[in-house]
């Protein structure tokens, strides 16, 4: 399970409400009536203590280069989840099981920046439980259709819904405002999320297909730190080229369970493999998580 | 006072001379606040807490991680134990050293009770130091390598380097070893008396090794502390006998010559000044162990449980008379027991330096996964270790009760001097 879950539910309701008046989405009905909550602190406080400089015009290039990057995944996003979609719409089972893995990844890659933008993490991407039963939508629950109850008849629409906050989530990052401190704990909060519920095989209980999750979130790590790389590099050339041979190090131990264009499914891996794949990326994310040094002074 | 300053001493940890700085500044009353006091007011131990050595430094001390010797090897017991084993990760001998020169700046400052390394002041920046040892006292905290045979397989070009008495243990009878608890190219054991201490270097280490080493096993132990028995009198294993009671005084230089310490003499000479470490995860079966009688506790140790003194003895440390027959002709201390095994007819001795450990339970059974994390020192396994596990395997009516389900034979480094690093005389 994905830490942006712990949370109280006070900041997910500030977040929407935050988020929904400023983009007028047809879903305020459910959140405007709640009563203010308590100031989403574990969110706003840090930011406030340590907000990132303004960034050098160097940063602000990396920054426009993700940015523009994060858009390119969002329109693939959609074009793949409205194919998945279509499929489960049309009652076809096999392909639907075939695209679902494929069309998660491009939101696996930008998950932080899906997380930043208030509800659509827990639309898209819930898992049975970590949302109450009658509010649970998305990718998750057409898994579970697709894979535990072998039924898709009465999912059209979460289909639709699901297709819809996709498409919701493109427009809103044109205008996320992203900046350098956002793209270093981001790059760290992926490969957590594969620490977390991926190499543990947790995130895709039904389809067991983990490692598209697990392999598009290290890309997703990967992109981050190839348009900051020039500016570790700057800083710190040891720590980029440790971050470099990193990845290279996780990228072999994942080879093994490339499996045509996909990978394998969970259940297939051994024991000692996951936890070679579990070093691997401790090894990674330990450097990592030291990019903030382009932040210093 | 400024805090800031305030701050910066309670981070650093203070040494004695730290606090008397400090007190002629703003007065004794202001440590309180800093978290300082134990490294201050901690009273000595009434007397030493071990029967091998004597202890020099106050409970929260230092003991010196430069030296001749590796220091956690004669060094009096410490309360707890905390012991990982590390395989290399890293292709090139150049990474490997590179991590043992880290290693030693960290483990040396660690000593200290210093912070792994100095704080960065970028906010966007991990901690440089994990930060649970902050503020706490030195805590006699000692950090000991070794090295595995297989740190001198074909990877590093080091195999003509493998030290002879480095041996592959061979199968000792009543050996149940689990993958998961055996072996490693490295072995890293942290003594200190606080756990807290103990687990944060090991865990400093293990995260610098990141990239370069991975662990294999972590076992963590304790003994019954010096504020539970400050007369030092000998610790009892979770069996509840007095275990250690026959060491070997490592404290007199020509014992611990002669049973710990390799020399210049012996082969190789990169290893003078080193040792070699014996690592046995013995697994008691407590359950069973706690429904056989007194009788049969006593016979099987050849001790009495209370006062430790051998079978007919009053004193714990009277001597063995391993041939005295009772009235029926029969030996008053059974020849397969522990002690009479053990003893080699006095030819034969290792340092021991055990920790009990609890590791919850055994999921299968729902027994208790609890026993003791054997740990010994010698000169030489090949005439010292291996014959004493080889005539206890076979005979040891202990074995009835325990079962060997971790093993490592490690080349205890020598010790490195300030500027150079452990494992310096290797490679």
């Amino acid at each position: 399970m994905s830490k942006k879950w712990v949370y109280p539910l006070s900041a997910v309701v500030l977040g929407s409400s935050l988020m929904l008046s400023a983009c007028g989405s047809p879903e305020t009905g459910k959140t405007e009536t709640k009563p203010a909550e308590q100031p989403a602190s574990n969110q706003a406080a840090p930011a406030a203590a340590t907000a990132a400089p303004a960034a050098s015009p160097e940063l602000q290039a990396s920054i426009d280069q993700y940015q523009k990057w994060v858009i390119e995944q969002t329109d693939q996003l959609v074009k793949s989840t409205e194919e998945f979609t279509n499929a489960v719409k049309a009652g076809d089972m096999e392909k639907a099981k075939q695209l679902y893995a494929p069309s998660r990844a491009y939101y696996e890659r930008i998950e932080p920046i899906a997380e930043s933008l208030g509800d659509f993490d827990p639309w898209i991407d819930a898992r049975e439980g970590d949302v109450p039963d009658n509010e649970w939508r998305g990718y998750h629950k057409l898994e579970k259709a697709l894979w535990e109850t072998k039924s898709v008849a009465d999912q059209g629409k979460v289909a639709d819904q699901l297709l819809q906050d996709v498409k919701q989530l493109r427009v809103k990052v044109e205008s996320v405002e992203i900046d350098v401190k956002m793209l270093v704990t981001g790059a760290v909060e992926l490969l957590n999320e594969v620490s977390t519920s991926k190499v543990t095989g947790e995130e895709e209980r039904y389809s067991r297909t983990d490692m598209y999750d697990f392999a598009a979130n290290v890309e997703g790590a990967n992109e981050i730190f190839k348009v900051l790389k020039t500016s570790v590099e700057a800083k710190d050339a040891a720590l980029a080229k440790e971050i470099e041979d990193r990845f290279k190090a996780l990228d072999q131990e994942i080879a093994p369970h490339r499996k045509g264009d996909g990978y394998v499914l969970y259940n297939e891996i051994k024991e000692d493999q996951v936890k070679k794949l579990s070093q691997a990326l401790d090894a990674l994310a330990e450097p990592l998580s030291k990019m903030g040094t382009i932040l210093e002074g | 006072m400024d805090t800031k300053r305030l701050e910066n001493i309670a981070n650093k940890k203070l040494t004695r001379r730290d606090a008397l700085k400090l007190a002629g500044v703003g007065g004794l009353g202001l440590l309180v606040g800093a978290g300082g006091m134990g490294a201050v007011m901690m009273p000595k131990p009434a007397s030493s807490n071990a029967a091998t050595s004597t202890d020099s430094d106050a409970v929260g001390g230092i003991v010196p991680f430069y030296g001749k010797h590796q220091a956690g090897v004669i060094t009096p017991m410490q309360d707890f134990i905390c012991m990982g084993a590390f395989d290399l990760t890293a292709t090139a001998l150049a990474d490997v050293r590179k991590l043992f020169q880290s290693w030693t700046a960290a483990a040396a400052r660690m000593t200290e009770g210093k912070n792994v390394d100095d704080e960065s002041d970028n906010p966007h920046l991990p901690p440089v130091d994990t930060g649970e040892s902050m503020g706490l006292a030195p805590m006699r905290m000692t950090v000991t390598f070794g090295l595995g045979a297989s740190f001198f397989d074909e990877r590093f070009g080091l195999a003509s380097k493998r030290p002879a008495p480095l041996v592959d243990l061979p199968h000792f009878n009543s050996d149940d070893l689990r993958k998961e608890w055996t072996g490693g190219d490295i072995v890293v054991q942290v003594c200190a008396n606080d756990p807290q201490v103990a687990f944060h270097a090991l865990r400093n280490l293990a995260r610098i090794a990141r990239g370069k080493a991975v662990l294999r096993w972590v076992q963590d132990g304790f003994q019954r502390t010096n504020a539970a028995d400050p007369t030092g009198s000998t610790p009892r294993n979770l069996m509840g006998f007095k275990d250690g009671t026959n060491n070997p005084k490592v404290s007199e230089p020509a014992v611990a010559d002669e049973i710990v310490w390799a020399q210049s003499s012996d082969d190789p000479a990169w290893m003078a000044g080193g040792s070699y470490m014996v690592m046995r995860r013995i697994r008691m079966r407590i359950e069973i162990w706690d429904r056989s009688s007194l009788d049969d506790q006593e016979n099987t140790f050849g001790r009495h449980r209370l006062s430790g003194a051998p079978l007919g003895k009053t004193g714990e440390f009277d001597d063995l008379e391993l041939d005295r027959k009772d009235g029926q002709g029969k030996p008053v201390i059974p020849a397969a027991s522990h002690v009479a095994l053990a003893n080699m007819d006095g030819k034969v001795k290792i340092l021991r330096r055990g920790y009990s450990y609890s590791s919850g339970m055994d999921l299968k059974t729902g027994q208790l996964d609890a026993g003791l994390l054997f740990v010994c020192f010698n000169r030489d396994p090949r005439k010292q270790f291996i014959p004493m596990q080889q005539k206890l395997a076979a005979a040891d009516l202990l074995n009835e009760y325990i079962t060997h389900v971790g093993s490592g034979l490690f080349a205890c480094l020598p010790g490195a001097s300030e500027g150079g690093y452990i494992g310096d005389t290797l490679f």
